[in-house]
């Protein structure tokens, strides 16, 4: 996976190199990044300031390689006990349990766990978790922001309000748009499951919520009162589009408020990936944009776990991507749309929010630099004109939409951006997962059957059940469990302490080298809904 | 399957006597149970037919009643009978189950006899294992009041545990103690027993046949709704087992029943290679959670462990409990504790784990009685996983309550009224259960307090108290203040200050104690139960003369002491009564009585509807003003002069206090002790503690609790009801004749029981005794239960006990019994019996002596009295 990249050592150079090296480790650092054969894929290439969007990935032979010389040059040894470990990885951990009513839990969700671990500061990715209101189903998203976390954080607080309101009736429309007419309290439309880190931009709300309702009044003009059924993975496609395209359009109209005006662009000049799963009874509809990931864990029917994608990667790895691209843009740029497998030489993600160096034109793109604030023209990035910029746009936010029928064997669903699915294969991921499931909720009952057990031999038996069940227990949350090993696990597969603790003392500046932001959402279906669903068929 | 080999159901039943038997008799089709018609009406419908309705339903007809119906959802005896572990053990910590317990195990034991149904009864006898000398001493406390019954009983030694069961590990015991007459028998067997002779007696099973909801008609019993027709009836018992409190919730007058199911587990093995002989004992070692007996030739052991799965909280229904999932995992403490106490076992090998889900009360006793709402509707459940030991004789109480209006024995620690609404709650019993659980093997210490289900009902200072360091304890959902922790004290842990001895509040409640006596004290007393009735004519005082004992027709203001009695001249209720006005009154009574004293006067107020009453306990904040400073701080708080002149005592007066208006201040107390009752309504609260403590400061003002109170209470010889006083003693046996008035000119509930004891002479007499030769920091302490011994003799238990600060000795209250040594009759006691005896007072098997008073140590009150007040040494000089 990881390109090299002759290009890195010169583009460091333009950085602030103060701000990056400007620890003890310097010159040690400095050895380490030259020294590497390889070094990482940043998702967008070419980002001078702020330099820490700038990083690089280490192989592991070179861990190791470098290990001794690290140990040299600090020695002071600055090992985090597991309790200091445990309260970085769960400082971002959530859960949500759907509630029952009256002893029964009628839906299909039994809930989630998330949880994010930063590697840039701050973090650019987001996630997003909530019930709509109005309709039934859950929705639940990460988002992957680069060149900043404007567009990400932007993508998490609107994206939903496009879906719900996508998917809701022509008539709950009228009702909603009549209120705020008449100053009338709106009707909730979603209840978000947040996480007090996630939060909401206030400044904005105004200028999101006009947006928003002007998307629902086109709604209302547009329902010719034919069609009653809303088909979900069109409300999706239509949601995505919408809300870039309303990105887009902010951006260029502006706004009399300098503080939200500097946002919108921030917003439209950033970039975000989206991968969002929306849950209603059996109907799974994920629709994604970039390379985050949805992986559902199936348990086969000997207990064992297989992984099967819900998402397709949009990115060079991805031949059916890549052919689009080309047909989308004259022959003659088939060389140089994508180049070292990104998007004209630059972007990893072939479709994302935001991003509008690759979707205007390039007098548009001058135009608003000119026009905007001085913060936007003293931005080396904004300013940057992609090479071979011929015939925009090369980017879109269109989602490709997967459809999944749920059986009882699909118990969980993960949601996570590449920072997870590039240090983990998809199979170890839904293995971790599923062991960890059922080790906390139905770990495999023992039955004496018709065996002949002696007490002695079950309690020998169980002593061990025991003590791996403790293991297992240390993580309350099932995100949390493969954070932990993602980011600690050593060759045999299993969570490395020592190496763990390195991963998460890394500075701030350097922790983007070792690895990506990680954002998980896990969601656990329930079976026995599932089944009923399926029996009522 | 296992019930098979558990013998659920034998095939071998004897031919005669089924004739009332309709349906299923052996696993009946459906179409077979759905010929059967119900009869329209009668008398009784049972619902259950587990032990407990087989039970009731066996002692209802063999006194008589014949018209009775026994529904059973499923089959009979299928549910938790069908897997109890059929272990019938008399070991109780209260006098009344043991007593059940008792009767259980003799009925059982002729059962066969009776009916020619083989129960599989064996007496093998029961050991409890003491790992800690704590154990030892609780075993003691049980061992001394089982001999007193006349159960046999012993501690033994670890060695001759050893020669009882061949295979326990005996080094890590310090003792233990031996039933010999406690039996196994097969409980589902027992119930069909009993299921048996009560059709033999007429009365009418049906299995197969599901109670939807009871049919209630102006507050009583009308009729049962089935799934297969309706039948009238007058009187309907709930023993429905874990399904009772669904059962209740279903009428459209709910019954609030509050029990909850845990799932529980025991394991079956097969046989051992050299079997154990059938009459090897019980084990019960409940410092390790388990219980050991022997079954067909191997072992069933169980226990309860400490984190318990509570099960069925929605409410599913189903008609027979179903093999629940075996949980291994959760056993393996259990398990580990098993092989330990016999480490033999390791070869043994498993037959199955067995779940069987039992029902467990908020506060591990069983519930039992009349529903306060709805006449006629009965209940018999929340067994706490002793079904099989209180089966026989908690059948027979109800069916005596049916029967006779009443039990033979006092059983209000287990009458369903002790409950009220507030335990109904789903997530209460949830959480509640979880801990009553594992309590059932914990060290059951004295002034133990429930951890779960708190803070529900408080008072308007909790928040200002708990601050001050108040520790809590619980009362009907009350929270009430026990002791306050000065701030530079440090107490031990909870789990730490488990003792059977001096506990280590003793200093702290020592000073509250002295501020009482010195200076003055705040006690908030808000968790009393309090009602007003009022009349627009005369009605009031003509129903509360008939219902109270005492003469109520006494001027305006005037506060009357006075008891509620039964048609035996027994306490129904003890509480004071002020009349607010000719036509209102404001009645105090204890905090446990709001759900009992509330359905007493329904049930005998005429429907009168210029007769109002209305619980205010919830209106009103009671602050106790104790010490002899009191006086000062209320009348410098209300410009009023407060002096007995003014204010004599027993007197109600609405002032003002501070800024705030309409306290009513009794010059009353409950210790004896000179002060005030505030009762403020709960807006002012607040304003007025804060304003009294402000000014109380230089008179040494302090907050107290209940500690300190009960410790002044007791010293002084003042019963309460509920500990002291219950159903079944009467205003006579506790030198209260000064609060009966038989000749105030009208009949009262009572009045022919008391004049014709006032003839006879009493069979048993309250009397103090005061300890001699216990030392406070070295012996263990008296608690309540404890028997006392008059010359040798058993002569009765005690019912509470404090340590008397000021006498400096522990002060027990008990009752006295004359017991013929011939024939073990009860005899008249006089106030010369009493004072001719020596007396002793077992704590766990040692013997205190103790000095026997009929009257409180005069010395001890050093206020001016009214003549009232005095009524204790009344009786003194006649």
């Amino acid at each position: 996976m990881p390109a090299p990249t002759q290009l890195f050592f010169p583009l460091i150079r333009n950085c602030e190199l103060s701000r990056i090296y400007g620890t003890a480790c310097y010159c040690h650092h400095r050895h380490l990044c030259c020294s590497s054969p390889y070094l990482a894929q940043s998702r967008l290439r070419c980002t001078p300031p702020p330099a820490y969007a700038t990083f690089c990935r280490p192989k592991e032979g070179w861990w190791q390689h470098t290990q001794g010389r690290r140990y040299a040059s600090t020695p002071q040894k600055f090992y985090l006990t597991p309790p200091q470990v445990n309260s970085i990885l769960k400082a971002n951990e959530y859960s949500f349990k759907v509630p029952e009513f009256d002893g029964k839990n009628v839906s299909s969700v039994l809930g989630f766990d998330s949880n994010q671990l930063p590697a840039n500061a701050p973090i650019e990715d987001r996630r997003s978790a909530a019930t709509c209101l109005q309709t039934r189903g859950m929705l639940l998203g990460v988002f992957d922001g680069h060149a900043g976390c404007a567009c990400s954080q932007a993508v998490s607080e609107r994206l939903f309000y496009y879906i719900a309101v996508s998917l809701l009736p022509h008539e709950t429309l009228l009702e909603i748009e009549n209120a705020v007419e008449s100053g009338r309290a709106l009707l909730p439309i979603l209840q978000w499951h947040k996480h007090p880190n996630d939060y909401f931009s206030k400044e904005a709300s105004k200028l999101y919520f006009n947006s928003l309702r002007t998307y629902w009044q086109e709604l209302i003009d547009l329902n010719t009162g034919e069609s009653t059924d809303i088909d979900v993975k069109e409300a999706l496609i239509n949601a995505f589009k919408r809300l870039d395209s309303d990105i887009s359009l902010e951006a260029q109209v502006g706004d009399p408020n300098s503080f939200l005006n500097y946002l919108v662009l921030r917003v439209a000049f950033s970039g975000a990936t989206a991968c969002v799963a929306h849950v209603d009874g059996v109907d799974l509809h994920v629709a994604n944009t970039g390379d985050s990931r949805a992986m559902l864990g199936v348990q086969e029917e000997d207990g064992s776990w297989s992984a099967v994608t819900l998402s397709n990667d949009h990115n060079a790895q991805n031949e059916r991507e890549l052919e689009r691209l080309k047909l989308e843009h004259p022959k003659n740029e088939a060389k140089s749309v994508v180049k070292q497998d990104r998007l004209l030489g630059l972007l990893m993600p072939f479709r994302a929010f935001g991003d509008v160096k690759f979707k205007w034109s390039i007098d548009l793109q001058k135009r608003v630099i000119e026009s905007g604030p001085d913060q936007l023209n003293d931005n080396e990035y904004t300013k940057f004109i992609p090479p071979n910029y011929y015939t925009p746009p090369y980017l879109t936010a269109e989602p490709e939409v997967t459809y999944h029928r749920l059986r009882p064997q699909d118990k969980f669903l993960v949601l996570a951006t590449d920072g997870l699915w590039e240090t983990m294969h998809r199979q170890d991921v839904v293995r971790i997962v599923g062991e960890y499931l059922t080790g906390m909720h139905h770990q495999q009952p023992i039955a004496v059957g018709g065996y002949k057990v002696t007490l002695g031999q079950m309690h020998g038996l169980l002593t061990e059940r025991r003590a791996k069940m403790s293991s297992v227990f240390e993580d309350q949350n099932a995100a949390t469990h493969l954070i932990r090993h993602a980011v600690g696990n050593n060759e045999f597969g299993t969570v490395d302490h020592e190496r763990l603790s390195k991963m998460l003392s890394l500075p701030e500046e350097l922790a983007r080298m070792y690895r990506d932001d990680i954002t998980i959402i896990v969601v656990q279906f329930n079976s026995h809904v599932v089944g009923a669903y399926q029996n009522q068929d | 399957m296992f019930f098979r080999l558990l013998s659920a159901v034998r095939r071998q039943r004897p031919g005669r006597g089924w004739r009332n038997w309709s349906s299923g008799r052996s696993g009946a089709s459906a179409a077979e149970a759905h010929s059967v018609t119900l009869p329209t009406q009668a008398q009784v419908v049972i619902c259950g037919g587990g032990i407990m309705g087989t039970s009731v339903a066996y002692h209802l007809s063999k006194m008589g009643w014949k018209d009775i119906v026994l529904l059973e959802q499923g089959r009979l005896a299928a549910g938790s009978t069908r897997f109890c572990a059929g272990i019938l053990s008399t070991a109780r910590h209260l006098t009344i189950e043991q007593k059940m317990a008792d009767y259980s195990n003799k009925l059982y034991h002729q059962l066969e006899q009776e009916t020619g149904i083989q129960t599989g009864y064996i007496r093998t006898g029961s050991v409890f294992l003491a790992q800690t000398q704590d154990r030892l001493i609780s075993l003691k406390r049980i061992n001394s009041r089982l001999n007193v019954i006349g159960i046999p009983s012993e501690i033994i030694s670890p060695k001759k545990v050893a020669e009882l069961h061949p295979l326990l590990n005996v080094h890590d015991l310090v003792g233990a103690m031996h039933v010999p007459e406690d039996a196994v028998v097969s409980s589902a067997d027992v119930a069909l027993a009993l299921a048996s002779a009560a059709s033999q007696n007429g009365v009418q099973i049906y299995d197969r046949t599901s109670v939807l909801h009871v049919m209630v008609k102006k507050g009583q019993v009308s009729g049962v709704e089935t799934d297969k027709g309706q039948i009238e009836c007058q009187y309907f018992v709930n023993c429905a087992g874990q399904w009772a409190y669904e059962l209740g919730l279903s009428n459209e007058e709910p019954v609030s029943i509050p029990l909850h199911a845990c799932e529980h587990f025991y394991l079956l093995t097969r046989p051992l290679e050299t079997p154990l002989q059938s009459n090897t004992p019980t084990i019960v070692d409940a410092d390790g959670r388990i219980y050991i007996r022997n079954w067909q030739g191997g072992l069933l052991s169980g226990g309860f462990e400490k984190n318990p799965k509570p099960i069925f909280t929605e409410g599913k229904n189903q008609l027979e409990i179903q093999n629940l999932q075996e949980d291994w995992d959760h056993f393996e403490p259990l398990l580990s504790s098993l092989l330990r106490r016999m480490p033999d076992l390791e070869t043994l090998e498993i037959l199955k784990l067995v779940n069987c889900p039992e029902t467990f009360t908020p506060d591990m006793r069983c519930i039992m009685g009349e529903s306060p709402s709805v006449r006629g509707y009965f209940v018999l459940a929340g067994m706490n996983s002793a079904g099989l030991s209180f089966g026989g004789g908690a059948g027979r109480y109800l069916a005596e309550w049916m029967v006779h209006g009443y039990p033979s024995e006092n059983i209000w620690e287990l009458d369903l009224k002790r409950f009220g609404a507030l335990q109904s709650s789903r997530t209460f019993l949830r959480h509640r259960v979880m801990e009553v659980m594992p309590l059932l093997y914990d060290l059951k210490v004295p002034r133990w307090d429930f951890q779960t289900g708190r803070q529900l009902r408080t008072s308007p200072l909790y928040d200002r108290l708990d601050a001050q360091g108040a520790r809590w304890m619980e009362k009907h959902g009350f929270e009430r203040p026990k002791y306050f922790v000065p701030p530079d004290k440090d107490l031990l842990a909870l789990e730490q200050s488990k003792t059977f001895y001096k506990p280590d509040w003793f200093e702290i409640v020592e000073s509250e104690v002295k501020c009482c006596k010195e200076a003055v004290c705040v006690i908030d007393m808000s968790s009393f139960t309090k009602f007003e009735i009022t009349s627009t004519g005369d009605q009031a005082l003509e129903v509360l003369q008939y219902l109270f004992s005492n003469d109520l027709d006494v001027p305006v203001g005037h506060i009357v002491h006075t008891g509620m009695l039964n048609q035996g001249g027994g306490y129904e209720n003890d509480c004071s009564v002020a009349r607010l006005s000719k036509r209102s009154f404001f009645m105090i009574s204890p905090t446990d009585q709001q759900v009992h004293c509330w359905a007493w006067l329904k049930k005998h107020m005429p429907e009168d509807s210029n007769l109002l009453l209305e619980d205010v306990t919830w209106k009103y904040t009671a602050l106790n003003l104790i010490g002899p400073r009191a006086v000062d701080v209320l009348s410098e708080l209300s410009y009023a002069p407060m002096t007995p002149d003014h204010f004599p005592s027993l007197f109600c007066k609405e002032m003002s206090v501070g800024y705030a208006n309409g306290i009513r201040v009794m010059s009353m107390t409950h210790t004896g002790e000179p002060g005030f009752m505030l009762y403020i309504p709960i807006e002012y609260a607040l304003h007025v503690y804060n304003e009294v403590m402000s000014v109380g400061q230089k008179y040494g003002i302090r907050n107290a609790g209940y500690y300190a109170l009960r410790s002044l209470r007791i010293e002084k010889f003042f019963a309460f009801w509920g500990q002291d006083l219950n159903t079944l003693t009467t205003p006579l046996e506790c030198g209260r004749e000064s609060r009966v008035k038989l000749e105030k000119g009208m009949d009262f509930i009572g009045r022919d029981a008391l004049l014709q004891q006032k003839q006879n002479g009493v069979y048993k007499r309250l009397t103090m005794f005061i300890l001699d030769d216990h030392d406070t920091d070295l012996d263990l302490w008296p608690w309540w239960g404890e028997p006392i011994y008059r010359n040798g003799q058993y002569a009765g238990k005690t019912t509470s006990s404090a340590y008397s600060y000021t006498l400096e000795r522990h002060v027990c209250l008990g009752f006295v019994h004359n017991f013929s040594e011939d024939t073990g009759e009860e005899q008249v006691v006089t106030a010369d019996f009493i004072n001719r005896g020596e007396y002793e007072i077992d704590i766990a098997g040692h013997r205190f002596q103790a000095k026997a008073k009929l009257y409180p140590v005069t010395s001890l009150f050093t206020h001016k009295r009214r003549k009232e007040d005095v009524e204790l040494s009344d009786l003194h000089g006649k």
